[in-house]
């Protein structure tokens, strides 16, 4: 599904990701850890093309095709999603709006026909009530005053709603109290599927109590220095990273 | 000192300069080098902006009123006014208009700006009266060719538990000023003034308000919003005076503008002069980008970056057109809106 190779990237000339290889299988769910300025959040926006975030070398592919020379709206329409550690608000554009123009656009890209309006509602409404969101939220602008567990449930909402192939969740767990954290690891684990491939960045391992991942990767100073099964996370939370931050220098 | 007062004179000291603190960014004696020519006749028949909201119309043409004088409501509720300023011929349009909104009476005035000629100059003094318990609503299109200069200053006067609810939408022209000035003598007067200026190529827009809060329980809520683009200016001047007495008034006053490119300008002073004690007033101003990280955002969900900024710059403009309170009036404001973002902005 997912294949990293050799991946090396800047911010602003300053190398940030420095040789990363990884490969997420379709079905699977894979963790990212790794200490504060590791370059987490960095590959989650090298993968998804914000610009700024220049690639050096190496490749990022989806079911073999490039990644990394498409704009980031054609890599969501070619299924890639990244639910935002800090989710944007949209004053003025209710949700509901906002995601079905998404959905047209990502449809329009694929030479797939627009959803009507009565499909689309249809589809909001099951999707909001399996999330435990309420209906009414989704006619606000989006994300506009909204709390943090709002907002994240909101990017659950989309996720769910947009059907992506290759999840990337950046810190997903920040800003949520258990009770969110819950609601929004339910929505995640639900999409789990077959076709599907999750890649969960996160700096603590609460998280994958929730969101049990098949592989734990270590990323530090820009490259995976570790990987192993979910019980490596349980020794990072146990050990801290200090080891992991010596191999990579 | 007035561009009003250099038309009818001929005089050309008495246009303000950018000396005069408040015609310092829509300076008229720097630009106007000869004024054009006394009007000629003129018929005119084409329909204006607001056609299709029916009530009674009332041209001024080429500074000419066409038909009666002033416009008194006839009573009741549900009075509509088309009050038109067309521009055929370079010639100087000076004009005077009075509108009277009796006790207890509403009126829904739709004004237009439709300069159509090259070289045009417009100055329109209306005199607006709200009497006590009386609603106005100003709707005012400022749709004028490029190349026509036209300032508009209206003086409304509101009465006691009056209501002004205005809304100013323009394209701008060569050089533009919008003009409301307010006083609420009477206790317990309602004022929105609100205004969206979208701007492209060498227009220049001015929306310049003074609010006078003389009685008390008055409330001023003020919404601007501005797009420029290409070598566009926009100038907002908010001015918002309590004085001593006028307690309990409540104002707010916000300007925000977007700046598309790097050779568009924005100019925003907004005043609070507040001589009396008991008063809750606030103003806000940003003039800025759009937001890069919502524009990614938005193309992450798989929205293009250009569509995802037409989309943004649509809502920043919306907030505006939402709060026109009439369907038909709001309806040509978002075609009108759409219209002018839909043109490369």
């Amino acid at each position: 599904m997912l294949s990293i190779h050799n991946l090396h990237a800047s911010v602003a000339d300053k190398p940030i990701i420095k040789g990363l290889t990884l490969d997420v299988p379709a079905g699977e769910v894979h963790a990212i850890m790794g200490p504060n300025g590791a370059g987490k959040s960095t590959l989650s926006y090298v993968l998804t093309g914000r610009s700024g975030y220049e690639v050096t070398g190496g490749t990022a592919s989806l079911d073999g095709e490039d990644l990394l020379g498409l704009e980031a709206n054609e890599r969501a329409a070619r299924g890639v999603f990244l639910s935002f550690q800090y989710p944007l608000e949209i004053p003025g554009v209710p949700a509901l709006t906002f995601i079905r123009t998404a959905m047209n656009a990502q449809r329009k890209a694929q030479g797939e026909t627009q959803i009507g309006a009565p499909a689309f509602l249809k589809l909001a409404r099951e999707t909001a009530t399996s999330l435990k969101i309420d209906f009414e939220m989704l006619k606000r602008s989006l994300n506009f005053g909204f709390s943090g567990g709002e907002k994240k449930r909101m990017e659950i909402f989309q996720m769910a709603m947009l059907s992506p192939r290759l999840l990337i969740l950046d810190e997903t767990d920040s800003g949520l109290d258990i009770d969110a954290l819950k609601i929004v690891s339910a929505g995640v684990n639900a999409m789990r599927s077959p076709d599907r491939a999750m890649l969960v960045i996160t700096h603590y391992q609460r998280l994958l109590d929730y969101i049990k991942p098949d592989r734990v990767h270590v990323l530090s100073a820009g490259r995976i220095v570790a990987s192993g099964g979910p019980e490596l996370a349980l020794e990072l939370e146990r050990d801290g990273y200090d080891r992991y931050v010596q191999v990579a220098a | 000192m007035s561009l009003a007062s250099a038309l009818r004179t001929g005089d050309l000291t008495q246009l303000p300069s950018r000396r005069d603190e408040d015609w310092r960014w829509t300076d008229l004696r720097g630009l106007i080098r000869t004024l054009p020519p006394a009007a000629l006749p003129t018929v005119f028949d084409e329909m204006g902006p607001f056609n299709g909201l029916g009530g009674s119309e009332i041209m001024i043409a080429d500074g000419q009123v066409v038909g009666s004088g002033d416009y008194v409501t006839p009573g009741g509720q549900d009075a509509t006014l088309q009050l038109r300023y067309v521009a055929t011929q370079a010639s100087s349009n000076p004009s005077r208009f009075g509108i009277t909104v009796r006790e207890g009476d509403s009126l829904l005035l739709l004004e237009s700006y439709e300069a159509l000629s090259d070289g045009a100059v417009t100055s329109a003094d209306i005199d607006i009266i709200v009497e006590t318990g009386g609603t106005l609503r100003r709707i005012i299109l400022a749709a004028d060719q490029a190349s026509s200069i036209t300032v508009s200053t209206a003086t409304v006067s509101l009465a006691a538990g009056a209501r002004l609810e205005q809304t100013v939408l323009t394209s701008g022209a060569r050089r533009q000023r919008i003009e409301t000035r307010v006083a609420h003598p009477g206790a317990g007067a309602t004022v929105r003034l609100d205004g969206a200026y979208l701007l492209s190529g060498q227009r220049h827009a001015d929306l310049t308000t003074v609010v006078t809060h003389g009685g008390v329980d008055g409330t001023t809520s003020q919404m601007t919003k501005g797009v420029v683009r290409d070598q566009a200016r926009g100038v907002f001047q908010g001015r918002i005076v309590v004085e001593r007495g006028a307690d309990r008034t409540d104002a707010r006053m916000g300007h925000h503008a977007l700046i598309v490119s790097d050779r568009a300008e924005v100019d925003a002073k907004p005043e609070l002069l507040i001589f009396a004690d008991d008063v809750s007033c606030a103003h806000g101003n940003t003039v800025g980008a759009l937001d890069e990280e919502a524009i990614f955002y938005a193309q992450q969900r798989g929205i293009p970056a250009d569509d995802a900024r037409a989309m943004l710059t649509t809502a920043f403009v919306g907030e505006v057109i939402d709060r026109i309170d009439h369907d038909g009036a709001r309806d040509i404001a978002r075609a009108w809106a759409a219209q002018q973002l839909g043109t490369g902005l």
